[in-house]
């Protein structure tokens, strides 16, 4: 083919371009972050479903939330154990982890998500 | 060797299709959530009703001192942001006017004095056939199960087609950050963002845990709420016993909101 | 074939270089929209939609315009306009990307835009402006390729393409009417609810689009190997001619139901944009202005003389499109909102920001219908030499 050396030097730089991230961060993993519970939270020993969900699928549990309190005008979450709660992302997560920076904002920070639910969700519900 | 290189494009689309095919199987297969044990309901409290409907009694709000409680119930419970200054971006759940801004087709040139001195409400008119829930693409806003004409904060795309529809103007859009201009903040509400549009909820939240709306307890009586189809209701009570008007009723919206005159 | 679009002389590219600077600003822009909120436009609590709706009002006009090229074509035989169809689906083309590039610069959340195709609503009409508008812009692409293809190919286009040609035609129509009931059905607002607003819309974008089209053709004929023709330009002009009168015929039918009958609620809407109402009157001279032009533009293109001599014509174009313009654009959608449901009357004029994003749009459209138009008027010079 016509201008071979030009092709591969092309795609040899391409490649090394786009698998920058990779090569470069070799080894340099950061670590998990530790995140702190609040006494409160402690206490109560688990979250409104068991912790693997909770660590999995928080998210899709507060769509099924919002999704039932605005459009179905339905508040109460009766879990597996019976347990019944209200069904409010700053009046009842937050209630326990009102620790926002050093629960939620540690491994969002990390994974670099950055949900915009605090646009409106009041983030510091007990003034912390 | 043109034939066999369209040959592999066709091959490598068709299965990049089926490759693609089972993840995206699986995000819609994914709806399983009632397996884990949980399920949801209304709160014992809520009170329900067939279309909530107010009746507004003007002959005991003569004065702007009169609305002010009213006026800041709602402003303060709800985090509107009312330190907004540029009156093109005011937002306004609930608010006062004239009558011949209130009633623009029932005014009379002249005018009793006392009526055309005393300040009228205006909110959201809860419409049983409301053009603003037609208008909207998205069904951000939506009729719910109460006559509530609901706003789903999270679905808004800020088109402001309801604003379009709305005959009433009962609707306020967020041009910008309203969290710098609300006074102060109550932390058991959410606020809203810019770019979305909000209006009067005739306070669904408080209705859901047995509360009346926030306007009608600091009124003192003068605003009366309930079902508009129970005939046993206050404002049915109302109604049967006073002459009452609705803003532009010949529209046909069906406003389910009253004021006794 | 688009590789026609990236050879030109220093003419061409200091245009597209130009566009690019235009669009990059305007982007610049829209990004402290974004981060700021609407608020840096001149919209209101009252006037909810300004400049950006206004602008995709008129362009959706613009769009459907293109079918008084096709029409004659493919339904009547006028082997005419044979030459000059892509022309005007091209035109269709940059014109809706600039409508849904206004709609997205225009909305309040637009990471969300695809709300209206995850939660489709049967019950709003934009939700059926969002799919006529997509399946025009995609007719379009299809149709005006292939032909163009076949065409640079020497050989009849695909028969396929029949059946999408005679869908086109009336889906042109149906852009602009259901953009008209947009409007038209909103039981609030008194300037917009009537019946003749998707006749008069359609009428307005009739003289327009094929307005635009003519001065594009003039452009071409000058600074370009390949002549549109004169028949064409003249036939075209003739379709302007008819579609002027008819839009301002229907807009004086307007004038006379709401005067005739007295009735405020129809009055109001006009006496704030033609003589100010409680003082306000910043829509006044434009409005009347627009009046003007295009009467001019009803006699410059009704008179026999002045339409064939395409100096005059050209001039008759510019006024006609300026008239259409404020009348579709400043006119329609501050004449809706002002006065408010409340009978207050708070004005709209655009701000700079606002103006500089819909400069940034209009640029993008042009540098489509520049790309496009090199690539079709390519494809001519070389099969035509």
């Amino acid at each position: 083919m016509k201008d071979k050396k030009k092709i591969l030097a092309g795609l040899a730089v391409f490649i090394a371009a786009i698998t920058f991230p990779f090569w470069y961060n070799m080894g340099k993993a950061a670590p998990a972050p530790e995140v702190e519970l609040t006494a409160k939270a402690k206490a109560a020993k688990v979250c409104v479903m068991p912790t693997a969900y909770m660590k999995a699928n928080h998210m899709q549990l507060l769509d099924v939330w919002r999704h039932n309190v605005v459009r179905n005008g339905e508040r109460a979450f009766v879990n597996a154990e019976g347990q019944l709660f209200n069904m409010s992302l700053s009046n009842t997560c937050l209630d326990c982890h009102s620790n926002k920076a050093q629960f939620c904002d540690r491994c969002h920070n990390y994974a670099s998500v950055r949900p915009y639910c605090w646009d409106c969700h009041i983030d510091n519900p007990k003034g912390e | 060797m043109n034939n066999s290189r369209r040959r592999f494009l066709q091959i490598a689309g068709v299965s990049a299709l089926g490759l693609g095919a089972k993840p995206v199987l699986d995000a819609f297969a994914a709806g399983e959530d009632e397996g884990l044990g949980f399920h949801v309901a209304r709160g014992e409290d809520a009170l329900d009703a067939k279309q909530w409907a107010m009746v507004i009694d003007t002959r005991k709000l003569l004065t702007t001192e009169d609305l002010e409680p009213i006026i800041e119930a709602c402003n303060k419970i709800h985090n509107i942001p009312t330190a907004i200054e540029n009156k093109n971006h005011e937002i306004k759940w609930i608010w006062e006017t004239h009558y011949h801004n209130a009633f623009t087709d029932k005014t009379n040139n002249f005018l009793n004095e006392e009526v055309e001195a005393q300040p009228f409400l205006l909110l959201c008119n809860h419409c049983e056939n409301p053009p603003c829930v037609r208008a909207c693409p998205t069904q951000a806003t939506f009729k719910n199960d109460n006559g509530i004409v609901m706003m789903d904060f999270h679905r808004c795309i800020g088109c402001r087609f309801c604003m379009a529809a709305c005959p009433f103007g009962a609707r306020s859009f967020n041009f910008r950050d309203p969290r710098p201009f609300i006074r102060e903040t109550n932390k058991e509400f959410p606020t809203r963002s810019k770019g979305v549009v909000e209006k009067c909820n005739f306070c669904a939240e408080r209705l859901a845990v047995g509360q009346m709306p926030a306007c009608v307890e600091a009124s003192n009586g003068a605003l009366a709420f309930g079902d508009l189809y129970d005939e046993h209701s206050e404002v049915r009570e109302l109604l049967k016993e006073n002459y009452t008007i609705r803003r532009k009723q010949t529209l046909g919206t069906e406003p389910s909101v009253y004021y006794i005159v | 074939m688009l590789e026609l679009a990236v050879k030109g002389n220093k003419w061409y590219w200091g245009w597209v270089v130009v566009l690019l600077g235009v669009i990059g600003a305007g982007f610049g822009l829209y990004l402290v929209q974004l981060k700021f909120g609407l608020g840096i436009t001149g919209m209101s609590r009252d006037v909810s939609w300004g400049f950006y709706i206004a602008n995709f009002t008129y362009l959706v006009g613009v769009a459907a315009g293109g079918v008084m090229v096709v029409l004659p074509y493919y339904l009547h035989d006028y082997k005419a306009y044979g030459k000059i169809t892509i022309l005007g689906e091209f035109l269709a083309i940059a014109a809706i990307v600039m409508c849904l590039l206004f709609i997205l610069v225009d909305l309040g959340q637009p990471m969300r835009a695809l709300n209206v195709l995850l939660y489709p609503t049967p019950n709003s009409v934009l939700f059926y402006d969002a799919i006529v508008l997509n399946g025009y812009l995609f007719l379009n692409l299809v149709i005006g390729w292939n032909v163009l293809e076949a065409e640079r190919n020497g050989v009849h286009y695909q028969s396929w393409l029949k059946p999408l040609i005679y869908i086109s035609i009336p889906w042109a129509v149906s852009i602009h009417t259901v953009t008209a009931y947009l409007y038209c059905g909103l039981p609030g607002r008194h300037f917009w609810l009537t019946a003749v607003l998707a006749p008069r819309f359609l009428a307005s974008a009739f003289a327009a689009g094929p307005a635009l089209l003519i001065l594009l053709c003039l452009f071409i004929r000058r600074f370009t190997n390949f002549d549109p023709g004169r028949q064409q330009i003249q036939t075209l002009a003739k379709t302007v001619a008819y579609a002027i009168c008819i839009n301002v015929f229907f807009f004086l039918c307007e004038v006379f139901v709401a005067f005739y009958s007295q009735i405020p609620g129809h009055t109001t809407h006009l006496k704030y944009l033609f003589v100010g109402l409680h003082g306000h009157g910043a829509l006044v001279p434009w409005m009347w202005g627009s009046m003007i032009l295009m009467a001019i533009g009803i006699v410059l293109t009704v008179t026999p003389a002045t339409r064939k001599n395409e100096t005059s014509l050209a001039i008759a174009c510019i006024v006609i499109i300026m008239g259409t313009w404020i009348d579709k654009g400043l006119g329609m959608i501050s004449g809706g909102f002002v006065p408010n449901p409340m009978h207050e009357v708070n004005e709209y004029i655009p701000t700079m920001p606002e103006i500089g994003i819909t400069l940034g749009v209009y640029a993008m459209g042009a540098l489509v219908l520049t790309v496009l138009y090199k690539m079709a008027v390519g494809v001519k010079q070389e099969v035509h030499g």
